[in-house]
């Protein structure tokens, strides 16, 4: 990738549409590897970036999806439309989830979700306020490995 | 161990068929909850064993580079579902057997499960 | 083979005080499902899952599940452990994934 030149873009997202869940997830992964960035850290990213999209179908009604990609980083910001989060250090534990059994019958709703995006990425901030929405910001450093 | 002598073993039905049925499948993992899946560092050319029959399945196989799906107790994917296994090279067999016996086999057989978590 | 055996060959820790250690085992079904586990499970038989929520111990009772294995270094919610408590059911907890668990105790009972 040329240097000081950033890759960007957006996904629409559905909240309820799980016919398309983690399609935008799925094509940035495929993006990230086109540009030749490590199999370990695109997938790092992909883990990030798909749990916080299945966040916003199962909990938001709608949701945008925005990336940057730098010869340095890779930055992902999910901004969705949705109930807010009371407590964010009680959703941040492992096992903790407001899902409702439905969500669970699909394989969702495990409580795992921001400590997988946490462990993958480098940088990680949620703000959200209640009942307005919550913003998820990625951050995950690409110089690791030098050629 | 090949997915051939998986298919074998799980005496499983075929709906995808693996590119190269030599393909070495080296670890397992287990699970309903997609999360759980994203939760293991290390799934070197992996396997996938489990009852959600739908695309979060497979959706969830590809962000974590699984390598081949098994559906138990004879649940049959939709076309939906075979469809994106397909476009995304992921091999995909449905077994009669349950999660239980299949696990079991395969654990009995050699097969190990991933490990670490990430980070 | 009784649960207790099971507990002691898959080095598993017994969360609960009230379930029964003596109870026979007859198989065992893995699933992170309830309604899988409500259709397919049978009586007797240990239960692996990943779920951690109340609402296992119901399914575990109407079904008449021997005990329930919770794995990959999952903590049972509290409100859990005190469900289990009031209906005697053993909860067990394993530091190891699913696959493994369930592996080993398919060779376990084999034998």
């Amino acid at each position: 990738m040329s240097s000081g030149r950033a890759i960007e873009g957006s996904f629409h997202l559905t909240g309820g549409d799980f016919t398309n869940a983690g399609a935008a997830s799925s094509e940035l992964k495929s993006i990230l590897t086109n540009l030749g960035i490590s199999l370990a850290i695109v997938r790092r990213a992909a883990i990030a970036t798909f749990e916080a999209e299945m966040n916003v179908i199962i909990h938001a009604v709608a949701g945008v999806m925005y990336y940057q990609v730098t010869a340095d980083s890779i930055k992902v910001i999910l901004n969705d439309m949705g109930p807010g989060i009371p407590d964010i250090g009680l959703a941040m534990q492992e096992g903790y989830s407001t899902a409702p059994d439905w969500i669970r019958e699909m394989g969702w709703g495990a409580g795992m979700g921001l400590p997988n995006m946490k462990k993958n990425s480098d940088e990680f901030k949620v703000d959200s306020v209640v009942g307005e929405g919550t913003t998820v910001e990625i951050v995950i450093r690409i110089k690791e490995e030098s050629p | 161990m090949t997915f051939k002598e998986i298919v074998d073993i799980l005496e499983a039905e075929i709906v995808l068929d693996s590119d190269d049925s030599d393909t070495e499948i080296q670890s397992v993992c287990s699970t309903d909850l997609m999360s759980d899946l994203l939760h293991f560092s290390s799934m070197p050319r992996s396997l996938l064993i489990t009852g959600l029959a739908n695309t979060q399945a497979v959706r969830t196989a590809e962000i974590a580079d699984i390598k081949a799906i098994v559906f138990v107790l004879d649940k049959k994917p939709d076309k939906e579902t075979v469809e994106m296994a397909r476009q995304k090279d992921i091999a995909f067999i449905v077994t009669r057997l349950s999660r239980f016996t299949a696990c079991g086999r395969l654990y009995a057989a050699g097969l190990r499960s991933c490990t670490g978590e990430n980070r | 083979m009784n649960v207790r055996d099971i507990v002691e060959r898959l080095s598993l820790e017994v969360k609960t005080a009230k379930g029964d250690l003596q109870r026979e085992v007859r198989g065992c079904y893995i699933s992170d499902l309830l309604s899988d586990v409500m259709a397919n499970a049978r009586e007797g038989e240990l239960w692996i899952t990943l779920q951690t929520h109340p609402n296992i111990i119901a399914v575990a009772v109407l079904k008449n599940l021997a005990g329930i294995i919770i794995t990959n270094k999952r903590t049972p919610e509290e409100e859990t452990l005190k469900k289990a408590g009031d209906e005697g059911v053993t909860i067990a907890v394993s530091q190891s994934p699913t696959f493994e668990v369930g592996g080993k105790l398919y060779t376990i009972l084999q034998c």
